[in-house]
């Protein structure tokens, strides 16, 4: 039989360019993982049900739901959260462009919509405002009524294309 | 909220998982992209078991065609499927892996896991009962190839054998000239479907349905196929009246029960809804019209 002691399972994970070696439980949760053992806040519990998109990261740079990932699912692999956004120049376009339109009341939600915005806008530079409302269907604001929101990301396009 | 504690295992090839499959004798979870299976762990649903995470195993994780025959990896999650050269040219593909939840769990979720998860709710398992696919199941005596029919026989409950892994999906293209589509109703993007339905039909030059096949999810412990709904709707033309004379027929069959959110006739009208939604949609692309249309919200 295999050893039914629970047993702490050696992850490797890059979190923002830096790279983590540790151990941990089975049942972590990524988004505890990457909150309360790395102490990067940024990435919220909203739900905590796979429904409201607030713990939205990137997993080798797909969108995904860390309430719904164990962390010993993230072995080997690469995680953007909303902390590796920002570089030395500053913030990062769709930071500003979430701060000039008014993208955000309480921002609480304003992590994961970065984040699901930002996969976007790598695989498409150019959305329209339908692929925009699209492509955030999975991450649930309650302030903004998501106008500010799309405007937001649709301005960002343009620096992108600029950039 | 987290899981109650529970061993972890990674098994790195298919043969390396049903040797520990057998070894842990029944008593685990199969896990690959654990968008079901997570939510209901950290709920506390069932009793702790080992896991078994089936995600990196090798080479399970495809489509393709071969022949008239649509071949789909368990381990392909939902997007790759909707985002795949076979899904352009199979929009009804599109309509289901582009349609579920959203990106975030369709990222991670798998066809194999909504297949074994056999949630009534689903939506590979009604898509797949209309186009009478296949599962093929791997385990130590070599593979399956189970009928979905034969497949989920109750809510959360299939014909897998102990030891055994769901690894790929299969369908043949629907006979003749078919179009297809599936739509949804639901909530929001993230919540489960409140009905949905699948349809298949093949018309002539008169708009007359030559072959049909539908299914309907959210309507009963597995999704539900009707053959006289199918037989009522063959030699007809595809008529608004028609159309609704099928969908009774189709209801009928269901077994829809009153709950929190929805009352029995409200979820008869919503099933009526949905199939009449895609039997249009169905008829536009066997017109050859692109439809893109997404699901139902409410």
């Amino acid at each position: 039989m295999p050893d039914l002691k629970i047993h702490l399972i050696p992850i490797d994970v890059t979190i923002n360019d830096k790279r983590y070696q540790v151990e941990v439980e089975p049942r972590l949760l990524l988004v505890e993982f990457i909150r309360e053992k790395i102490g990067l806040t940024g990435t919220h519990v909203g739900c905590d049900t796979s429904y409201c998109g607030a713990c939205t990261v990137l997993l080798n740079g797909e969108t995904i739901k860390s309430c719904t990932t164990l962390a010993v699912q993230a072995d080997g692999a690469t995680v953007l959260t909303v902390e590796g956004l920002e570089s030395a120049d500053g913030l990062h376009p769709l930071q500003q462009s979430f701060r000039e339109h008014h993208g955000l009341q309480c921002g609480y939600c304003t992590p994961g919509m970065l984040l699901s915005s930002y996969a976007l806008l790598e695989e498409n530079p150019d959305p329209s405002r339908d692929d925009i409302k699209k492509r955030l269907a999975g991450n649930i604001c309650r302030c903004t009524g998501y106008q500010n929101i799309y405007t937001a990301v649709e301005e960002a396009s343009k620096l992108y294309k600029e950039a | 909220m987290y899981p109650a504690p529970f061993n972890y295992f990674r098994p790195s090839s298919l043969e390396d998982a049903i040797a520990l499959l057998i070894e842990l004798d029944e008593d685990c979870k199969i896990m690959s992209g654990g968008q079901s299976l997570i939510p209901m762990m950290k709920l506390r649903v069932g009793e702790p078991a080992p896991v078994v995470d089936i995600a990196r195993i090798p080479d399970l994780s495809y489509i393709k065609q071969v022949g008239d025959v649509i071949h789909i990896g368990a381990l392909t999650p939902h997007q790759k499927i909707a985002n795949s050269d076979i899904a352009a040219s199979l929009p009804f593909l599109k309509d289901c892996g582009g349609g579920i939840a959203d990106h975030q769990v369709r990222s991670r979720g798998t066809i194999g896991g909504s297949v074994s998860a056999a949630d009534p709710n689903c939506d590979w398992p009604t898509l797949m009962k209309a186009l009478n696919a296949d599962i093929v199941c791997t385990g130590p005596k070599g593979e399956r190839v189970i009928n979905i029919a034969d497949f989920i026989v109750d809510a959360y409950t299939t014909t897998i054998e102990p030891a055994e892994l769901v690894t790929e999906v299969r369908f043949t293209l629907p006979a003749g000239n078919q179009s297809g589509a599936y739509v949804v109703f639901k909530k929001s993007a993230p919540a489960y479907p409140s009905a949905s339905a699948a349809v298949f039909l093949e018309l002539d030059e008169n708009n007359i349905c030559r072959q049909a096949s539908f299914a309907l999810g959210c309507a009963a412990p597995v999704a539900v196929r009707s053959s006289s709904a199918e037989a009522y709707l063959v030699g007809k033309a595809v008529t608004e009246d028609n159309l609704e004379h099928t969908a009774q027929q189709l209801v009928a069959c269901a077994q829809p029960k009153s709950n929190a959110q929805n009352s029995e006739e409200y979820q008869i009208k919503l099933l009526t809804a949905v199939f009449i939604e895609a039997a249009n949609r169905t008829i536009s692309r066997c017109h050859n019209e692109t439809v893109t249309k997404g699901h139902l919200y409410a």
